[in-house]
C-alpha cells in the first residue's frame, strides 16, 4: 500500500501535478518521506517473516532470490524487489555524487519493481482473497496503472525538451579523438 | 590608412599562400615561450573574435596551469552571419594562422593544437587542409582539422571545447572555463584566428612594430567586415584607430545616405549615423569604454531601409540560433523576438514596446552563455538609436499603408 | 566567515520551480517559470531554506558555492601604455 502510494507521488513528481493549495515540493517532499517509512516497514516484515517459525525462512532466503524452499518463486520476487528498491533509495540518497543521469536510469527499475512486490504478495500472502485484502490490491493497483498511463501519455514536463534535442541534432557530429 | 600586415604579401586574386611562399617571405615560424607571452602583453594586441580580451593575459592564465598537456583551439567558426573576416583570413592566409595556432601551443605548453573551422566555409576550410598538408610532419603530427558546425554558438569558447569532447556544439555553464578545465579536462585556449595570426607576427617583429602600425594609441591592425549600403562591402585590413568615417571611405563611400551604422555584428550594437562617423575603432579603447568592436563587423543602414524590420530580422535570428538549453534566453528571445516582430509590422499590440523593456532587463544575464546578452544589447541599441521610429510604430495599427 | 552564495547551472534548470517553492526569500519566477536568483550571499538565517531548495532540485541545477572574490579584471594591454 505504501509503496503504490509512493509510486503514485513519483509519478505526480514527473508530471508537475500541483494545484493551488498543493504546491510540488508537497508531492516530492511526501514521496521521499513515505518512501524511506516504506523501507522501514519493509525491513520489519522482511525480519518477521524470517524470525517466523512457521516458514523457516533463514536469513538468506531474504537476500538470495529463489533460495527458500517456502513458496520459493513467489518469495524471490519479494527479494528481487526488495533488492531493487535498496539500489533506488541508495541512488537517491547519493544522487549529488553520482549524478543525474545515473541517478534518473536506476530510478527508472521503480516501475520494474512495484508490479514484482503486488506479485510476491499474491503469492505469498496468507490472507490474499480475502475481501479486505483484495479490495485494498483493486485501489492500490488502479491508482498505479491511473497513474502511470498519464505518465505515459506525456512527452515530457520539460518545455525545452524537443527544441533542445532539435537544436544538439543540428550541431552534432561524429569527432574522431 | 589601409595598412596591410596580415594581408601583406600576395594580392588576394593569387588565392592561399603556399607553406614555400609563406617561408620565403616571412621566414621560419620563431619559438613559441614565456617570453613571446609577455612580447605579446607589451604589444597591445587584443583578442578579434568579439571580447577584446588581452591576448597575453589569456595565454598565461593558460600556461600558468599547464603541465605540458594544454590544449590549443584555433577558433575559426564565425558563427556571425555579416562577418567574413575569418573565413577571408584563413582562405588567403592560412599559415599564418597555423603558425599562431603553433606558437601559442609551444608557449602555454599544448600537446595538442586544433584548428576549428566553420564547416560551411567551404573555401577557407579547403585552404587550410591543404596549408595543414603541406607543413612538415612535426607541425602535423600534433594539429588536427575540425569542422565547426554552422550554428550561431557554435564559435562560442565552451561550445568549442564542448563540441571537441562531445561532438555536441552547445555551450556549457561555468565555471570552470576552459583556461581552468577544458578538452579532456586540460587547461584549453580558445582563441580566435585573427588574433592568432596577429600573434604569428608579432612573434616575428616583436612588440613596438605591431605597436607602430596602429594611429595614436591604438595598437597594430585590425580586420573588419565592411557590408550594407556601401559601395564595395568587404573585408579590409585597416590601422587600429581610424574612425568610421575612414573605414567607410576605403569601401567606397555611403552609396545614399546612412541613417545608422551597426558595429559589431548581430552581436554588437547600433550608432546612429552622426555619431559613428568620427568614432575611432581601436578594440582595446572600445572596451576600456565600455562597449565593442566586437568582430569587426561595420554595416552601414541607408535612410530608405526600413531599420525596424532590418532589427526584428536580426533579432528573430538571433532567437532561432539559441541553443534551448537555457529557458530565459530560449523563451525570453522568443518573446521579445515576436514583439518587435509585431512592433516592426506595425501590428503591434498595446503592451508590447514597455514589455521589451520589461523582458530585456528579466533576460540579461540568464543563460549559460552570453547568447541572450548579446541579443538584448543589439536589441537596446536599436530601441536607443531607433525610439521615435518604435514609438511611432509602436503606437501606429495597421495605420501604415503597405 | 566564509560567505556562501546560491549558483546554478541554467543549462540544467529545467523549470520544474521547486526551488522558489522553498526559498522565496531569494529565489522569484520569471514570466517563464524559471528562477531568478536574488545575487549576494545568503545569511546563516536562511541557509537551511537554501540547503533545502538545492535539495529539491531534480536536475540537480543549484549549488551552494563558496563567495569568491574575483579581482577586477585589469584593463587589456595595461602593461603596454
Amino acid at each position: 500500500m505504501l509503496l503504490s502510494a509512493v509510486v503514485v507521488l513519483g509519478v505526480l513528481s514527473s508530471l508537475r501535478f500541483e494545484v493551488p493549495s498543493w504546491p510540488r515540493f508537497l508531492t516530492t517532499g511526501l514521496h521521499r518521506n513515505l518512501a524511506l517509512t516504506a523501507l522501514v516497514f519493509l525491513a520489519l516484515h522482511i525480519v518477521t517473516a524470517v524470525v517466523d517459525p512457521f516458514t523457516h525462512l533463514g536469513w538468506l532466503a531474504a537476500v538470495i532470490p529463489f533460495s527458500s524452499y517456502y513458496r520459493t518463486f513467489w518469495l524471490g520476487l519479494g527479494v528481487i524487489a526488495f533488492e531493487l528498491l535498496i539500489a533506488i533509495t541508495v541512488t537517491s540518497l547519493v544522487r549529488g555524487v553520482i549524478g543525474h543521469s545515473a541517478w534518473r536510469a536506476i530510478h527508472w527499475l521503480s516501475y520494474g519493481s512495484w508490479p514484482i512486490a503486488v506479485l510476491h504478495g499474491f503469492g505469498t500472502g496468507t490472507d490474499t482473497w480475502s475481501a479486505w485484502m483484495l479490495a485494498i490490491d483493486v485501489v492500490c493497483i488502479a491508482a498505479v496503472v491511473g497513474s502511470v498511463g498519464a505518465r505515459l501519455m506525456f512527452t515530457s514536463a520539460d518545455p525545452l525538451a524537443a527544441d533542445r534535442a532539435r537544436f544538439r541534432e543540428r550541431v552534432s557530429r561524429k569527432v574522431v579523438k | 590608412m589601409t595598412v596591410l600586415s596580415l594581408f601583406a604579401g600576395p594580392p588576394s586574386s593569387a588565392g592561399p599562400e603556399s607553406f614555400r611562399d609563406h617561408v620565403k617571405r616571412l621566414g621560419p615560424r620563431p619559438r613559441g615561450n614565456g617570453a613571446l607571452i609577455d612580447t605579446l602583453d607589451r604589444s597591445g594586441l587584443v583578442g578579434r573574435g568579439g571580447a577584446s580580451f588581452s591576448v597575453g593575459v589569456k595565454w598565461r592564465s593558460v600556461e600558468s596551469r599547464s603541465r605540458g598537456a594544454a590544449v590549443v583551439i584555433a577558433n575559426g567558426a564565425e558563427g556571425e552571419p555579416l562577418s567574413r573576416k575569418d573565413r577571408t583570413l584563413m582562405s588567403l592566409r592560412p599559415h599564418l594562422v597555423i603558425d599562431g595556432a603553433l606558437l601559442a601551443s609551444d608557449a602555454v605548453g599544448a600537446n595538442r593544437t586544433l584548428l576549428y573551422v566553420g564547416e560551411a566555409h567551404g573555401a577557407a576550410a579547403a585552404a587550410m587542409a591543404r596549408a595543414l598538408a603541406e607543413r612538415p610532419p612535426a607541425d602535423r603530427a600534433r594539429t588536427t582539422l575540425l569542422g565547426a558546425p554552422p550554428s550561431y554558438v557554435a564559435g562560442e569558447e565552451t561550445a568549442a571545447v564542448n563540441f571537441v569532447n562531445s561532438g555536441v556544439a552547445v555551450p556549457q555553464a561555468t565555471p570552470p572555463r576552459p583556461f581552468e578545465r577544458g578538452v579532456d579536462g586540460r587547461p584549453t585556449l580558445v582563441q580566435n584566428v585573427e588574433s592568432l595570426a596577429h600573434a604569428a607576427l608579432i612573434a616575428r617583429y616583436g612588440d613596438a612594430w605591431f605597436q607602430s602600425l596602429g594611429r595614436h594609441h591604438a595598437a597594430g591592425t585590425i580586420l573588419l567586415t565592411v557590408s550594407g549600403a556601401v559601395a564595395k562591402p568587404g573585408v579590409i585590413e585597416v590601422a587600429s584607430g581610424c574612425s568610421v568615417d575612414e573605414v567607410l571611405a576605403l569601401a567606397g563611400g555611403v552609396s545614399g545616405k546612412a541613417r545608422a551604422v551597426l558595429l559589431g555584428g548581430y552581436f554588437g550594437g547600433w550608432i546612429s549615423a552622426d555619431q559613428a562617423g568620427s568614432m575611432v575603432l581601436d578594440p582595446r579603447g572600445l572596451r576600456a569604454a565600455g562597449g565593442s568592436l566586437g568582430c569587426g563587423v561595420v554595416s552601414v543602414l541607408d535612410e530608405t531601409a526600413d531599420p525596424l524590420d532590418v532589427s526584428a530580422r536580426i533579432l528573430q535570428h538571433l532567437a532561432n540560433e539559441s541553443a534551448a538549453q537555457c529557458g530565459p534566453c530560449f523563451f525570453g528571445l522568443r518573446s521579445l523576438s515576436a514583439a518587435t516582430t509585431r512592433i516592426a509590422a506595425r501590428h503591434a499590440d498595446h503592451g508590447d514596446l514597455p514589455q521589451l523593456h520589461r523582458w530585456t532587463a528579466m533576460v540579461k544575464g540568464r543563460g549559460a552563455c552570453r547568447h541572450p546578452d548579446g541579443a538584448v544589447a543589439f536589441l537596446e541599441s536599436a530601441l536607443k538609436v531607433f525610439e521615435p521610429e518604435f514609438a511611432t510604430a509602436a503606437g501606429a495599427r495597421g495605420r501604415r499603408a503597405s | 566567515m566564509a560567505q556562501t552564495e546560491l549558483w546554478i547551472d541554467r543549462t540544467k534548470c529545467d523549470g520544474s520551480r521547486l526551488c522558489a517553492e522553498l526559498f522565496p526569500e531569494r529565489i522569484t519566477l520569471d514570466d517563464w517559470g524559471y528562477p531568478i536568483i536574488a545575487p549576494g550571499p545568503i545569511p546563516g538565517s536562511l541557509m537551511p531554506h537554501a540547503q533545502k531548495a538545492v535539495d529539491s532540485c531534480p536536475v540537480l541545477a543549484l549549488a551552494l558555492r563558496r563567495v569568491e572574490r574575483r579581482p577586477p579584471p585589469s584593463p587589456p594591454g595595461a602593461k603596454a601604455s
